[in-house]
């Protein structure tokens, strides 16, 4: 997994509540066996009409919008365990994903691919629409060490919340697979005194 | 200390916590899929490691299998692809596999339960969120991304944070006509998509205590729906007569022994929950979903609800339909019975009780896709399919089929499908497609009606 430290970059708001990872990434995309070119289909249908034509105003094709972090609606990637959702963000080169509620799995599976999802309350992700909005150039800094957001064009300076695991973890780019597999013994310990 | 259900089974799984981290997590049962799966074992090769636990680690391919013609090879190459795969994948590491054309075939949540792989005091987990579902017989079972499945492969445990735990009681009487999916329909739409997230929920009340195993599962199958990692059911007689006698249970003395474990398992009288809701029985009534999440449900007697937000009009938008009016009556186009919230034996027994005697709608094409080819038998063997072949339903082989399309089972876009699945979200029985969920009775209902009835009035 790719390290992560500091970010300072423009955002990408999708206002859209209650975003599912069948959005994020259609079912009829998930036939792959490897874990490469998800990005291409992301926000697929609302990307793309049926026969492929780009829909202009969606925040994606917007010119106005970029930058690696995308700012979404309350409870971002509910629904389906689908990972593939965070590798088609990931691939798509987002690094952090704002919002005021993110579902469980995703979350987990973003922090395992080295996107950060940042929590914030639900009257800071207005103003942050606001002020992107405004001025779709306004930049963020996300600083992990200090765990802080900084977008000074909308006011904001917050301190977000990542538990000290996940954080050294991404810092380090560290994957729980092995941590895991140096338990083993422990593990096998476990399976003795239950037997 | 007074203890819950989840605490009980979680604490005894844990073999130890990360400081200022999640808990170790041991897993007892791991089901694979073929969609969710190649990544993880690829992750195996990239690290050169075989998996842990084998032996703990059931496969079964569904997502993407053709629900006709399954003695010939698949005609999508990518599916072809994804589903050899598996097969590959299950020989190369050792993983039983139930795989097209074997007899215990079939949704993942559906074979587990009737195989008698969930069992009571379990932890298990499923690269898919509808792991949910063997909460009924008392586990602990989540849906886990691919990253994990490869930790689970590794190590047979995962890291995970303990949820908080949420009480939901449901007591008094039910209208006859309501069926376990209205219920938790019902919940979902009191509570709303995320008012689950961050908890394990325990269903408890007379009314989940009266249902039977099929009906718990449809409740727990759901719990996701509601954000929730999942739903539990407190083990009873209901679930040991359940899981006695099938195949991959305990028989004899060591039945006896886990079943006098198994009675220790439901939560100590006055033990505290994070959260709490109660209900009354007989305020629900059959549900129908109007929009483009699970909470976007209603009694099917009730006008749609209005409101100025812009998910709110975007999602109304899609499924084509006006706030403050009613879909009683609404002509339907596409009926599925199917998916793992509704696809047992219970539910098109059900079905077919309400479509004896009477044919479907010429407007209409309906699908009936069993779960798996133990409950496809035991349709046969109950003269089920009669019922429903001569009034014009087309009965199918198992699979996920129409719940998310991934096979050919898809419904045209701008089409209505009354659905007893369990997502409604945009597209997710293939692009433009709108999705109503409901009971299978509702939908059997709907199929022969060509429109949205109420069946509490038929
Ligand atoms: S039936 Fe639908 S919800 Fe259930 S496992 Fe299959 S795709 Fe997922």
């Amino acid at each position: 997994m790719e390290k992560f430290t500091l970010l300072k970059s423009s955002m990408v708001p999708l206002t859209v509540e209650n975003v599912d990872t069948d959005q994020i990434i259609p079912a009829r995309f998930l036939k792959a066996t490897d874990r490469k070119g998800f990005g291409e289909n992301l926000f697929r249908d609302w990307r793309f009409t049926t026969d492929g034509q780009t829909k202009e105003d969606f925040t994606l094709n917007q010119t106005k919008y970029s930058g690696a972090i995308l700012v979404a609606g309350n409870n971002f990637g509910c629904g389906s365990s689908r990972e593939h959702a965070a590798w088609a963000l990931a691939d798509y080169g987002f690094k952090v994903v704002i919002s005021s509620f993110f579902a469980d799995i995703f979350k987990g599976n973003a922090l395992n691919n080295g996107i950060l999802p940042i929590q914030v309350t639900p009257e800071n992700l207005q103003s942050i629409f606001s002020a992107v909005n405004l001025d779709a150039a306004v930049k963020a800094t996300v600083d992990l060490e200090n765990q802080k957001l900084i977008i000074d064009a909308a006011d904001i300076t917050v301190s977000f919340e990542i538990n000290d695991y996940k954080k050294m973890c991404l810092i380090n780019g560290y994957d729980d697979i092995d941590y895991l597999i140096s338990q083993r013994e422990a593990i096998e310990a476990f399976e003795q005194k239950r037997a | 200390m007074k203890k819950t259900l989840f605490d009980k089974v979680w604490d005894t799984h844990v073999i130890s916590s990360v400081k200022h981290g999640p808990d170790i997590l041991y897993i007892d049962k791991h089901l694979i899929h073929e969609v969710t799966s190649p990544q993880a074992f690829n992750m195996l090769k990239d690290k050169g490691i075989s998996i842990f636990r084998p032996q703990q680690v059931v496969a079964t391919a569904d997502h993407n299998v053709p629900t006709e013609n399954q003695h010939l090879p698949i005609q999508d190459a990518l599916s072809r692809k994804q589903v050899n795969q598996l097969s590959k994948n299950c020989e190369e590491y050792g993983v039983e596999l139930f795989g097209l054309g074997h007899p215990f075939q079939g949704i993942v949540h559906v074979i587990g339960p009737e195989l008698g792989v969930t069992q009571p005091g379990m932890t298990m987990v499923c690269g898919d969120s509808h792991s949910s579902t063997h909460g009924a017989f008392g586990a602990i079972a989540f849906g886990i991304g691919t990253s994990q499945v490869a930790q689970v492969f590794a190590s047979q445990c995962i890291l995970v944070d303990k949820p908080k735990s949420m009480r939901i009681v449901v007591s008094g009487k039910l209208h006859p006509a309501v069926e376990p999916k209205d219920v938790v329909l019902y919940v979902i739409a009191k509570l709303g998509t995320d008012a689950g997230t961050g908890y394990f929920v325990e269903f408890s009340g007379n009314i989940f205590e009266e249902m039977s195993m099929e009906g718990r599962m449809t409740v727990c199958n759901m719990s996701i729906e509601m954000g929730a990692r999942g739903g539990m059911i407190a083990p009873d007689q209901t679930t040991f007569d359940y899981v006695s006698g099938r195949e991959f249970a305990p028989k004899g003395k060591a039945l006896k022994a886990k079943i006098t474990h198994w009675k220790t398992l439901p939560t100590d009288e006055g033990a505290s929950f994070d959260a709490e809701y109660n209900f009354d029985a007989a305020d629900i009534g059959p549900m129908i979903t109007y929009g483009t999440n699970p909470g976007m449900g209603i009694k099917i007697v009730d006008k749609i609800p209005s409101s100025n937000d812009v998910s709110f009009v975007k999602s109304l938008e899609y499924m084509g339909l006006e706030a403050d009016t009613y879909l009683l009556d609404m002509p339907i186009s596409h009926v599925f019975i199917g998916s793992c919230t509704n696809s047992r034996i219970e539910d098109f027994r059900a079905a077919a009780a309400h479509i004896k005697g009477k044919q479907k709608s010429p407007d209409v094409s309906a699908l009936i896709v069993p779960g798996s080819q133990q409950v496809a038998k035991q349709i046969v063997a109950e003269g089920l399919d009669k019922i429903f072949e001569s009034a014009g339903f087309k009965l199918r082989q198992p699979g996920c089929s129409a719940c998310l399309a991934m096979n050919d089972d898809k419904i045209p876009a701008g089409a209505y499908c009354v659905s007893t699945s369990n997502r409604n979200f945009e597209g997710r029985q293939g692009q433009g497609a709108r999705t109503l969920l409901a009971s299978p009775v509702t939908a059997a209902a709907a199929a022969v009606a060509g429109k949205i009835v109420d069946v509490s009035q038929t």
